[in-house]
């Protein structure tokens, strides 16, 4: 990168302001639940012989990478049965990070989805895909694409984005609401899972200022990061959901919280870590306070009772740190 | 500037996959088979034996667990070289002590090179696969094909010729192929490669020439993977293979037969403070009456039967 280039990065994308969370208005969630539970498995597809992109690498080693390829294949052919088997012995519905070639490539596993009322959010094309690079127009037809796959193959108004492989660009947030908000209205383009400075659903900046917010979505507990880059082992994962769970559902009873699991069907669901994965589940819906939500109900429901609150909250802390609005 | 618009084009953006090697198909929605005597889950203990040089040339990358240090990385190359020498001695021991018909993929050159360890490997009994000619000569995508050709022919011709057996199996180097290696593999009288772990049963795929099955040989619970890789402790490794044991066995029970594949590394597992582990993982698979413990091949034997009956 250029001197040039680097004097144009921003020291903060500046979506959202300093907002202390022990200075809130109080959440409480239906039914006087504390923590609002929801489960995201990450349904991908990484290609065998994607392209390259100059900044970033989609396999370790020359293709085919078999390795990484087939283990990620395990959780479409092996895994998705056994987590959807989980989730429905313990009431969940998932709300699905999906890969939106999926749809194409594995239609089966999208029609189970449907018909157990699952959310479907956009993680992308591919995961091999990344938006390292990409014109505004290019993202923007990007993120389009995937919307519109969703839509078509499900009937859903997408309303959540992870951004694919968690690459970003200075608009992504902005691009998705604006999508969003051009193919469904106020229905889509709700929530991004692309911040994880919160506990708490927040909301968010985009330029056009549709109302639109972070959705906790947690890369602490996510079983790829916890598994593949932190190598932990299984049953210590079990403990960490737990104590998670545990703190957030105490503080809920302050104000109510958010708690996720971003699950990867490749991870979760092999034969020696998916009873870890269980008994965590087992704990947590076994708690009185828990509403097991997907993200769209928690990002509708909070809008609907908190944003307007939030904002004004966040707006007289600015003020009063002496900062113009 | 933009990356051209062609990233955004997904020509193999279809049903099934991206590829043509084998067919989409969930596990969960295949018929179920049952092993030989009404047997619900089969075992594979794979025994990898392995020769890392100490002239590594790592291309196009290193091998994991081969050498790391500055020329001549005695510590690496001795370490590995322990497991032909010693470990796989108290492999073998804790094997036949829980009367374990093993798979034995081992690296041709090591073969050619230690007949007295061959001779043992025959004498105990077990499936000899290929396992590539040393874990420095990997195969890997952009290796020219003669070049790659003549790296699988020599590898399985050396291994038929010293161990007597017809070596109907494969098993790569750190599991890489390039796009040419299950055609090779096929050309050259192979007829099951363990590479791909994205199953945990058998599966057909398509080569050039003659059909190929995949056996997966799951990396995941290796002893290597888990306590090398991962660098988590020993008892940890055990719990995990347990765990994954008893999952497949229960899965076995209610959806059909299943393949419970387990890789070990005597450079590893062979070691004077693990081997107990492995004894404690052998004593729990073992005394299972739904469990059929075979070689690789006698297993993809008794699913060829199964599936042609069902």
């Amino acid at each position: 990168m250029t001197e040039n280039l680097k004097a144009c990065l921003k020291e903060s994308l500046d979506v959202y302001d300093y907002w202390a969370y022990d200075q809130r208005p109080r959440i409480e969630w239906p039914g006087g639940a504390k923590v609002a539970f929801w489960v995201a498995p990450n349904i991908e597809y990484y290609e065998l012989d994607p392209p390259q992109n100059p900044s970033r690498k989609p396999w370790p080693h020359p293709h085919p990478a078999v390795p990484g390829y087939s283990i990620r294949d395990y959780g479409n052919r092996v895994g998705h049965q056994r987590q959807m088997a989980l989730l429905d012995k313990y009431g969940i519905r998932g709300s699905i990070s999906l890969s939106t070639a999926l749809c194409e490539h594995h239609p089966e596993i999208i029609q189970m989805c449907k018909e157990r009322d699952w959310e479907f959010f956009s993680h992308g094309i591919y995961n091999t895909r990344y938006t390292y690079g990409l014109s505004e127009a290019q993202e923007r037809m990007m993120i389009r694409d995937s919307m519109e796959t969703i839509h078509r193959h499900t009937g859903q108004a997408c309303a959540g984005y992870l951004a694919p492989a968690l690459s970003h660009s200075e608009h992504t947030l902005d691009l998705f609401a604006e999508v969003g908000e051009e193919l469904f209205g106020a229905k889509g383009g709700l929530y991004t899972c692309d911040l994880f400075h919160d506990d708490q659903p927040t909301p968010v900046r985009v330029r056009s200022g549709k109302r639109f917010i972070s959705m906790p979505y947690s890369l602490e507990m996510n079983d790829t990061i916890v598994y593949a880059v932190n190598k932990v082992e299984p049953r210590q994962y079990s403990t960490m959901l737990k104590r998670h769970f545990d703190r957030l559902y105490l503080e809920g009873a302050e104000s109510g919280t958010v708690m996720c699991i971003p699950t990867h069907n490749y991870q979760v669901s092999c034969p020696h870590r998916i009873k870890a994965f269980e008994e965590a589940l087992e704990y947590i819906t076994g708690h009185p306070d828990v509403w097991v939500a997907t993200g769209r109900e928690i990002a509708d429901y909070y809008m609907t009772h908190y944003y307007d609150a939030a904002l004004d909250s966040m707006t007289a802390q600015a003020v009063s740190a002496g900062r113009e609005g | 500037m933009a990356l051209n618009d062609d990233y955004l084009d997904y020509p193999l953006r279809r049903h099934g996959y991206d590829h043509e090697r084998f067919e989409w198909s969930m596990l969960s929605e295949r018929p179920p088979i049952t092993w030989p005597e009404g047997k619900t889950l089969a075992v594979w203990i794979n025994v990898s034996l392995q020769f890392y040089p100490l002239n590594q040339r790592g291309e196009p990358f290193k091998v994991p667990n081969g050498m790391t240090m500055p020329y001549p990385d005695l510590r690496h190359f001795s370490l590995r070289d322990y497991g032909n020498r010693v470990g796989i001695y108290r492999v073998l021991k804790a094997l036949a002590a829980h009367n374990i018909k093993p798979t034995f993929a081992i690296n041709a050159q090591l073969a050619e090179q230690t007949p007295y360890l061959v001779e043992r490997l025959k004498a105990h009994g077990g499936e000899f696969i290929a396992h590539g000619w040393n874990m420095d000569h990997l195969h890997y995508g952009g290796q020219p094909r003669e070049e790659e050709a003549e790296l699988v022919k020599r590898s399985v011709e050396t291994l038929r010729r010293v161990t007597g057996q017809p070596v109907r199996g494969w098993l790569s180097p750190a599991k890489h192929q390039s796009f040419n290696t299950l055609d090779l593999l096929a050309e050259n009288g192979i007829q099951y490669c363990a590479d791909w772990v994205n199953d945990d049963m058998p599966y057909a795929c398509h080569t050039q020439t003659n059909s190929l099955a995949m056996m997966p040989l799951a990396t995941e619970i290796e002893d290597q993977f888990v306590m090398s890789q991962n660098l988590h402790s020993e008892d940890s490794w055990v719990t995990q293979v347990k765990d994954a044991f008893d999952f497949l066995l229960e899965e076995s029970r209610e959806q059909g037969g299943r393949l419970f594949a387990l890789n070990l590394h005597p450079w590893l597992v062979g070691q004077p403070h693990r081997i107990a582990c492995l004894e404690e993982v052998l004593a729990h698979i073992s005394g299972h009456s739904e469990v059929w413990q075979a070689p690789a091949g006698e297993i993809l034997d008794a699913f060829s039967a199964a599936t042609e009956q069902a």
